[in-house]
């Protein structure tokens, strides 16, 4: 529908403008005209009066039911409550516009690649299933007609020789007997040409293929410990939500691997995740290590994209975080197709140092800062921007 | 019940197609005084199985079509179209037209239909009217046979006739030729999105939409141009434009001017030298930097606001007609029975939801039903003519107790609904619909009731609700005030409050949009009501080129 397509164009427009989604959405489908505003002196017309008589004097009424209602509608003033809906496709279209997977070799072919088969032409030998009529009875018709071709032309001559004899003859002559001779015989050669023949045959032909897998995992790791507030947490779950979203365009199935972490890692449910409270120091290596068990424990042929997502507030016990580096560098990123850091507080602590020593050595790590709910979608788009789109 | 659209101007003389016909000459059959007798009375009445066929259609219309004779109607020949909901839907969101250009507001105005629609939220129109010649009327499918009989009744024959007599009509709106235009103008504009980018044009259409309700000629008639004539002098226009433009417009010139031979112009220091009420207009003549298609398509703008412009002055008049008629015609016919209970029973339950007025206070109440007035103030001519009391002898001496159908033909030619309300409104309908006046000072806490329906305030009353009806009142007094020649050319709009309303908060945006039809900066200033001592409103800097 244009309207569809008008807003995603308007949707980009507004972008390079900094506008919020709400403000933009208002501002693309608005029509201003000019008229008047409220105040002023009205004097309007009512029908339906049970009680007053001149010089009354009435309050006000609020919200415009009746009052001024009249001359509300008339003159435009009613509220422009148009909204569209948009399907999920649509929004999530709109809403992802420009944004790309970072490093989308998905062709990761491991030792037990997923095989599809396609169509491959066609080939001599193959099962009944498979035989390709068409093509197998067009091979027979032109063999039949290349080997019946010439013996045929021989006939007709031959024939047409004997009628001409035939005609002065009475039909007794050893050249007419001879010419009868060969014109069975060719008719009998003619008559074995086979209808069909083995080489005729031809097959559907398929070759396996392998494809990239479509399946994905993605890990979540939070940080539990006791400075994670509800509102840090809160942050997390977002970016959380947005990074799912986001896969889901490009995954058809995507496991969800939630791990929460304190000075011991544990695997939880998504309830447990976000909502329970725990504290206690923070060790953040625990978790990776668990990460890092998962993966080789169900996730081991490495044809599943693997996404790790991991939130913190950096405040990490001192001498774990070179460890975690180690850990990352060593175990983890080989494995991952993206890990994505954010550290929903300000300060720079030391797992924020260690970490940033990683980011020219991996291109597919990336760390950012988020301290707002607002900033997570800027951030998020920052992440995972096409190249060569600006911001 | 229905939305009726009518863009039109006069209707040709039909044996020589360039010349536009004089605005009297279409003279119309005088008006009975009395309803002619009716024919012989059908033996059975007309079936009315709930669902209709075109046969059937076809023997209601003809039953309709021969008791509106007998009444005097004069009509467009009709032309009756069945089309779907969705159709219907479609044709809401292009104004009511068959065709239009395109923009994307229409395609708003369509998924805000439909999703009301789905929602059960409003019912469709029954049906769509075009003041066209023939005179289009589109029937909902989805109707009964009653409702299409009550449809074409409201619709062929009231609203038809309206177009056909208002002086509104007559004189503003060509029903033959608004098809044309229209076509002409969405193929205009679909050429130029094709030469110049979507975008552009768009642009351009969003900045003439906002204006466009102050883009009409309130007191000059637009004079009457054929389709080819059009054409013909945009081609001029374009050829010699932009040659033109730079040499004449005012606001380029350079040249000094010779002492003593000053123009009048700069003699006042004031271009123009008077207000300009039609900003479209204005800009149209004066922008310095539109290019010629973007001229033409301000133009085309503009001609079709004006061509709306009767329409928004005379709803209660002509849907109080085409009220009046369909229940005056439908119910003739039962009493010569052409109709059956059931028909009546089911388009009465229609009819008295559409003029349903609910008394203020009401939860549906939301300003006066333009239907409900309309029909209650022509059934009440109708029952002056017919049966006056003392009391309307001496406020209608001139209708009361003559033949009712040249009275009510009287009015609904000549008049509009400000004129209308204020000539015929009778103290019997003010008081049957309990009217009362409020009146609502911003500066006070408190309303004031201000006239009630009795013998003081009448008159009072009539005038404040004929002045409810004056577009002057309801719309902003805006108009172009002067350009700074000298300066950066920037326009300034004068803004004359009425009643000491202030302008609403989107003034600022609208100015942006006429900053950028303008090219450069646009301010909006206010005057008190003597047009003395104006306050700067607004100001929009020139667009970034």
């Amino acid at each position: 529908m244009d309207a569809i397509s008008n807003f995603a164009a308007r949707y980009a427009r507004s972008r390079e403008e900094e506008m919020s989604i709400d403000e933009y959405l208002a501002e693309c489908i608005r029509e201003p005209v000019f008229h008047h505003g409220q105040g002023g002196i009205r004097d309007v017309v009512h029908p339906g009066n049970t009680e007053h008589v001149r010089g009354d004097r009435i309050e006000r009424p609020q919200g415009g039911a009746g009052g001024r209602g009249s001359q509300a509608s008339d003159s435009g003033e009613g509220e422009d409550d148009f909204t569209f809906t948009l399907t999920k496709e649509e929004f999530m279209q709109i809403f992802f516009e420009d944004l790309a997977l970072p490093n989308l070799m998905r062709t990761h072919i491991g030792e037990n690649p997923r095989w599809k088969l396609r169509r491959a032409g066609y080939s001599q030998d193959g099962t009944p299933n498979n035989l390709a009529v068409v093509r197998t009875m067009r091979g027979a018709l032109g063999r039949r007609i290349a080997l019946g071709k010439a013996p045929l032309r021989e006939l007709l001559a031959l024939e047409a020789q004997l009628d001409a004899l035939l005609a002065q003859d009475d039909g007794t002559s050893e050249v007419v007997a001879e010419l009868q001779r060969r014109i069975t015989r060719l008719r009998e050669r003619i008559g074995r040409i086979p209808y069909l023949d083995p080489i005729d045959l031809r097959f559907r032909a398929r070759t396996q293929v392998a494809v990239p897998s479509s399946q994905a995992v993605m890990f979540c790791v939070m940080d539990v410990s006791g400075s994670m507030d509800q509102a840090r947490k809160d942050l997390a779950k977002r970016f959380f939500i947005l990074l799912y979203l986001f896969l889901t365009r490009h995954y058809e199935k995507i496991d969800i691997v939630f791990i929460r972490h304190h000075t011991q890692a544990a695997e939880v449910s998504e309830e447990q995740f976000f909502h329970s409270t725990e504290s206690g120091g923070t060790v953040v290596s625990s978790a990776l290590v668990l990460l890092d068990q998962i993966i080789h424990a169900r996730y081991p042929q490495g044809d599943c994209n693997i996404y790790v997502a991991q939130a913190s507030d950096g405040d990490n016990f001192t001498n774990d975080s070179g460890n975690c580096r180690q850990l990352l560098v060593e175990k983890i990123l080989p494995l991952v197709r993206y890990f994505a850091y954010v550290q929903v507080a300000e300060e720079e602590q030391n797992l924020w140092d260690e970490y940033s020593q990683l980011l020219p050595l991996c291109p597919h790590f990336a760390m950012r800062k988020v301290s707002e709910p607002g900033e997570i979608y800027p951030v998020f788009r920052d992440l995972f921007k096409k190249e060569g789109v600006p911001g | 019940m229905s939305r009726v659209h009518y863009p039109v101007l006069e209707r040709r003389s039909g044996d020589n197609p360039w010349k536009a016909a004089a605005v009297g000459e279409r003279r119309h059959r005088s008006v009975p005084n009395a309803p002619l007798p009716a024919g012989e009375r059908p033996a059975p009445p007309l079936p009315d199985p709930s669902d209709w066929t075109f046969a059937l259609i076809e023997r209601y219309h003809a039953a309709i079509a021969a008791t509106a004779e007998r009444f005097g109607l004069d009509t467009y020949p009709n032309q009756l179209e069945i089309i779907t909901a969705e159709q219907m839907m479609d044709a809401y969101s292009s104004v009511g037209m068959p065709v239009n250009y395109r923009h994307w507001s229409y395609g708003k105005e369509f998924l805000a239909t439909e999703r009301r629609y789905r929602r059960g939220h409003m019912g469709l129109a029954y049906e769509i009217v075009i003041n066209s010649n023939p005179c289009i009327s589109y029937l909902m499918e989805e109707n009964t046979t009653a409702m299409q009989a009550l449809v074409i009744a409201h619709a062929a024959y009231g609203h038809n006739s309206f177009f056909k007599g208002n002086y509104l009509f007559r004189m503003w709106t060509d029903a033959s030729s608004i098809i044309d235009y229209l076509v002409y103008a969405k193929d205009y504009v679909a050429q130029c999105e094709e030469r110049y980018g979507t975008d552009e044009v768009e642009k351009l259409l969003d900045s003439c939409h906002a204006l466009a309700n102050i883009g009409v000629d309130r007191y000059r008639r637009p004079a009457k141009r054929t389709l080819a004539r059009e054409r013909l002098e945009r081609e001029q226009r374009e050829q010699r434009e932009h040659y033109a433009q730079q040499q004449v417009n005012e606001l380029w010139r350079t040249l000094p001017t010779r002492p003593g031979k000053e123009g009048v112009a700069q003699e006042h220091g004031r271009f123009p030298t008077e207000q300009q009420e039609n900003i479209l207009y204005f800009i149209e003549k004066h922008v310095p930097l539109l290019a010629p298609w973007q001229r033409e398509i301000v133009r085309i703008v503009r001609k079709i606001a004006q061509y709306f412009y009767p329409q928004r002055q005379s709803q209660v008049m002509n849907e109080g007609w085409a009220t009046f008629w369909h229940y005056t015609l439908l119910n003739t016919l039962y009493d010569e029975g052409y109709l059956t209970d059931g028909v009546m029973i089911e388009w009465l339950g229609s009819h008295t939801n559409v003029i349903f007025q609910p008394p203020v206070g009401h939860r549906a109440y939301s300003g006066i039903n333009p239907y409900a007035l309309g029909f209650a103030m022509y059934r009440d001519i109708q029952r002056i003519c017919q049966d006056p009391t003392e009391e309307d002898r001496r406020w209608f001496p001139d209708i009361a107790g003559t033949p009712w159908l040249p009275a009510l033909d009287h009015a609904m030619r000549n008049f509009k609904d400000e004129s209308f309300i204020g000539q015929f409104l009778s103290p019997h309908l003010m008081r049957e619909m309990r009217l009362f006046a409020l009146h609502d000072d911003a500066r006070q806490s408190e309303l004031l009731v201000s006239e009630i329906h009795d013998e003081n305030g009448y008159r009072t009353l009539r005038q404040v609700l004929s002045q409810q009806y004056d577009l002057g009142t309801r719309e902003p007094n805006i108009q172009v005030w002067s350009v700074n020649l000298r300066g950066d050319r920037s326009l300034m709009l004068r803004h004359t409050p009425y009643q000491g309303r202030p302008l609403a908060e989107d003034t600022l945006e609208v100015l942006r949009h006429v900053a950028r039809l303008w090219g450069f900066g646009v301010q909006i200033e206010s005057v008190d009501s003597n047009g003395n001592h104006p306050v700067l409103l607004h100001s929009v800097p020139a667009p970034a080129a």
